[in-house]
């Protein structure tokens, strides 16, 4: 079997075939935005409807280490990006560290993700039969954790499949020949790694850091 | 790919931004609280954007999509919003 060209043919040069393939990821990340777009209004609509009791519900979630747990998505962010700099500059051992150490900054999100989940579970915080909330209004702070749980249960997904990828990336970086075709998918996978770094950057005032001040 | 440099302050940025966005939370400023904590993660969200996701020396179609995904998340949030927050009653 021939090898498959380093340019496909319908494109003109590189550069070209480079644009494609990073404007096909925008368009799936616009579909992303509007993905967890309509999560976040769901959230304002029921935040203007129940503002007291939000802020209540936010105050039993675990503010320190979500604020922890923010700088290490931020981190992994910029290792990414060091990741796709060392694709590019086709350093083999560099992009394979960076991609595992980016990896595992992403696993450490998802492991205190679970502390977090197994302490509120503990706490009855969790929307099921055994809900239980000792504040005025039950019903809304059910609804709070209720949204906590899907919109980052949905981002935690987000982030699994992220360290999927990167996994199988660092095998990839370490093992073909042609390491300089993969520079547009490292770049890609950063682009996906970093919006869902973004979604996080807006659930965790909004989760995390309702009515601290009262 | 810009130099290490770069990447460097924009991750001091986004670590200085998360101080405070924290710090003001828990000054109290009345209804601009959540207003605040937005604008801090607008700022943190278009540095990540312009920066580490190079949209900053893009191709301007590859702009023109970026700015249509987030235009179309506000024609969303916007007419949503002009309906729940001018309810009376």
């Amino acid at each position: 079997m021939p090898a498959e060209p380093a340019i496909a043919h319908q494109f003109e040069d590189a550069a070209q075939q480079r644009d494609a393939s990073t404007l096909g990821m925008w368009v799936f990340l616009a579909t992303e935005v509007l993905f967890f777009g309509a999560l976040f209004l769901g959230y304002t609509v029921y935040r203007l409807r129940f503002p007291e009791v939000f802020r209540e519900a936010s105050g039993h979630t675990l503010v320190v280490v979500g604020t922890l747990n923010t700088a290490v998505l931020l981190l992994s962010s910029f290792t990414m990006v060091m990741a796709v700099r060392a694709a590019e500059l086709k350093r083999r051992l560099s992009l394979a560290g960076l991609l595992l150490l980016t990896a595992g900054l992403g696993l450490t999100f998802l492991g205190v993700k679970a502390f977090e989940y197994a302490h509120e579970i503990h706490e009855g915080l969790f929307p099921n039969a055994s809900f239980q909330f000792a504040g005025a209004d039950p019903l809304g702070a059910r609804m709070f954790f209720y949204l906590y749980f899907l919109m980052t249960g949905v981002h935690a997904l987000h982030v699994t499949i992220g360290i999927v990828m990167l996994g199988i990336f660092a095998l990839r970086a370490l093992l073909t020949p042609r390491l300089e075709r993969l520079h547009t998918p490292v770049d890609l996978l950063g682009l996906y790694w970093h919006f869902v770094d973004i979604v996080w950057v807006f659930l965790f005032p909004l989760i995390y850091l309702v009515g601290r001040h009262t | 790919m810009s130099p290490i440099k770069t990447y460097l302050q924009v991750a001091g940025a986004l670590f200085g931004l998360l101080v405070l966005t924290v710090a003001a939370a828990y000054v109290n400023l009345g209804p601009f609280n959540t207003a605040a904590a937005m604008v801090i993660s607008l700022a943190k969200a278009a540095l990540i954007v312009l920066f580490f996701m190079h949209v900053r020396r893009a191709h301007p179609l590859i702009q023109l999509f970026v700015v249509a995904g987030f235009f179309w998340l506000g024609i969303m949030l916007t007419l949503t919003l002009s309906d729940f927050l001018t309810r009376h009653g």
